[in-house]
């Protein structure tokens, strides 16, 4: 559990926090479901977020790259502010990559051809060098034998890795992973996260949403405990789970912890 | 208590495999179903003999006047004679050639499509949706380069109801695209509002009343000499039509997507344009492959309605054979050749479409 930063990662701009959050609040409708956000996340951190479901955690991460709009406050992400200004929205959603809990890989392309279309089409990269680029990805997650074949006839566990080495192909700085195991069996869990151990060796900036209590002691710089829409309580992992500090913490803590 | 032994492998029984296992299976499962079976197998009794021996066994099949048809089957001879403008009603004989060079090349050009080692298909696609319709018209119409000009008004036939559906598939079916993406469109509500304000319109009123509108009411809007030819105007009355249930049917196709593959393509920073062309509309538009098949085939049949403005389809030169004084009673053959050459272009695209669904299918499994 080392706070040391490698300098093959992608570094903020000029000392900068990668990620910031000022003051954010969101709605849906009348529900309050973001209040008073404050975050700052510097280069090669790795942060888990985790909280009782309903608690805003996956609506937070999902602002970060406009898949959600907040309605107050300022969310900056490299330098760029995330306004309703489309180049804006472009820009954070090319250096910022994301992992969903379903996956979503497309199911009418190979999965070589999933990890190759971002490149070709946002990046302009000809197609032999996008699928090269594509092949090493598909190595490091440890399946390039399946590159030809559809996400269908993959395993969860593979289909997952496949969407890692999706997004990690347009070479983002920001990796945020949405419950990427809660739709797995057991035995596919070790899998993606030893990827995403493997990820965080490497340097890459990595916000997780996650119940993997294991992997945040592992990995994690930083714990975030967030209920009803803010944040609760934020730790270095060892101090999180051995002495937590609000109520809340405690409770949500002692019911996951205990199979 | 346990086995020792692994219990030997059996055949099926002989009621439930092979012929007697479908027949059980299928027809005689219950009391009810051996019921329907029998009736139904009664009714095949009481209509399939008298029909097949009017159509094929007593018929007629060669002559060239109605005496010649004597004995009180079908009269396939009147067919034979009027064959001909059946295919291209008015169109000269002397330069039919050029019809069906254009229809030879468009079956020359469309086989490679089916080809599975063909590389160009996209090339060839593009080539046959934008490029070869220029071919055909000029073929059809001619007036420069040594091929005299034929004027629309003698198209007709199976070559008119060839021609308008086709024009009317290529075009609706972009066109239906479009609308669809801007009715579904949150950031743009004026192009929304006029997008269901097209569909809405252009769904509400028949097709009939469309083409007698464009061919009685247009005139009287346009000023003096300008006239449109009346093919034109059905052509893009029958396309704007069809354009708004195509929309509605690409619509329900891009519903029927998961959000999250709009989010995974938002999320990998894809343009609007980019994310509906290389991620969704692919999927929706296989999802959606029964419903285009069907408008597809809808339009084919709706092309009949173009008599009301005085095109003559394949329809048109039916009826006007059955009136022809030289060949009395012999409405029966006319519109079952009509019946049946429409079913067998209805059919082949059916079935291709269902070839095309498999064959699509195997990228599409979840």
């Amino acid at each position: 559990m080392s706070t040391a930063q490698p300098a093959s990662a992608g570094t903020a701009a000029s000392g900068q926090a990668m990620i910031e959050l000022r003051g954010v609040h969101k709605w849906y409708g009348q529900f309050h479901v973001l209040r008073d956000i404050d975050l700052t996340v510097q280069a090669g951190e790795r942060i888990v977020i985790c909280g009782p479901s309903g608690s805003g955690k996956s609506t937070m991460i999902r602002c970060i790259n406009r898949l959600e709009e907040h309605q107050r406050g300022q969310i900056i992400v490299d330098g760029v502010e995330l306004t309703s200004d489309v180049k804006h929205i472009e820009k954070v959603r090319s250096e910022v990559g994301m992992v969903f809990q379903h996956f979503n890989l497309f199911p009418h392309l190979t999965v070589l051809e999933n990890c190759a279309l971002a490149p070709m089409w946002v990046r302009r990269i000809p197609r032999k060098d996008a699928e090269a680029a594509a092949m090493k990805y598909l190595e490091r997650v440890r399946i390039p034998e399946q590159a030809k074949k559809y996400p269908g006839q993959l395993s969860g566990g593979q289909q997952q890795r496949v969407a890692i080495a999706r997004s990690l192909c347009m070479n983002p700085k920001v990796m945020l992973f949405d419950e990427p195991t809660s739709a797995l069996d057991p035995e596919m869990i070790k899998e993606v996260l030893d990827v995403m151990v493997g990820l965080a060796e490497t340097g890459m900036t990595m916000l997780c949403v996650t119940h993997e209590m294991g992997f945040a002691k592992t990995v994690a710089n930083r714990v975030i405990f967030m209920d009803f829409g803010e944040i609760v309580e934020e730790n270095e992992p060892h101090a999180f789970f051995t002495n937590p500090r609000h109520d809340r913490t405690k409770l949500f803590l002692s019911q996951i912890l205990h199979h | 208590m346990a086995r020792l032994e692994r219990h030997p492998e059996l055949p099926p029984p002989i009621t439930e495999v092979g012929v007697l296992g479908w027949l059980r299976h299928n027809l005689f499962s219950s009391p009810a179903n051996a019921a329907l079976t029998l009736v139904a197998l009664y009714v095949i009794y009481l209509t399939v003999p008298p029909l097949v021996d009017w159509a094929l066994l007593k018929a007629d099949w060669t002559g060239t006047t109605r005496a010649d048809c004597k004995s009180g089957g079908a009269c396939w001879a009147f067919v034979g004679v009027w064959f001909n403008q059946f295919i291209y009603r008015f169109y000269p004989v002397a330069e039919q050639w050029r019809v069906d060079l254009a229809f030879g090349l468009l079956v020359v050009l469309v086989v490679p499509l089916f080809v599975e080692r063909f590389r160009w298909k996209g090339w060839l696609g593009a080539f046959i949706v934008v490029v070869y319709p220029a071919i055909a018209f000029y073929l059809f119409l001619g007036g420069a380069f040594g091929l005299t000009y034929v004027e629309t008004s003698k198209w007709g036939g199976l070559m008119l109801t060839l021609i308008i559906s086709a024009v009317g598939m290529v075009a609706a079916l972009p066109l239906g695209i479009v609308l669809a993406l801007g009715r579904r469109s949150t950031t743009m509500p004026v192009v929304r509002a006029l997008c269901v304000v097209f569909i809405e319109f252009w769904r509400g009123v028949p097709l009939i009343t469309v083409l007698f509108m464009s061919s009685v009411m247009l005139p009287l809007f346009l000023p003096e000499g300008v006239n449109f030819d009346k093919l034109l105007r059905a052509l893009i009355g029958v396309t704007l039509f069809e354009a708004a249930y195509m929309a509605e049917v690409v619509r329900g196709g891009m519903q029927g997507i998961a959000k999250g593959q709009y989010e995974a393509a938002d999320s990998l920073g894809l343009s609007f344009p980019k994310k509906m062309a290389l991620v969704v509309l692919p999927q929706a538009l296989k999802l959606v492959i029964p419903g285009i098949v069907n408008t597809f085939i809808a339009l084919f049949k709706d092309t009949s309605l173009v008599l009301i403005i005085g095109l003559f389809d394949l329809l048109g030169a039916i009826q006007a054979a059955v009136k022809d004084a030289e060949w009395p009673q012999v409405v029966t053959e006319g519109y079952v050749f009509a019946a049946a050459l429409f079913w067998i272009f209805c059919f082949a695209m059916s079935r291709y479409s269902q070839k095309l669904e498999r064959r699509l299918g195997t990228g599409h499994k979840r």
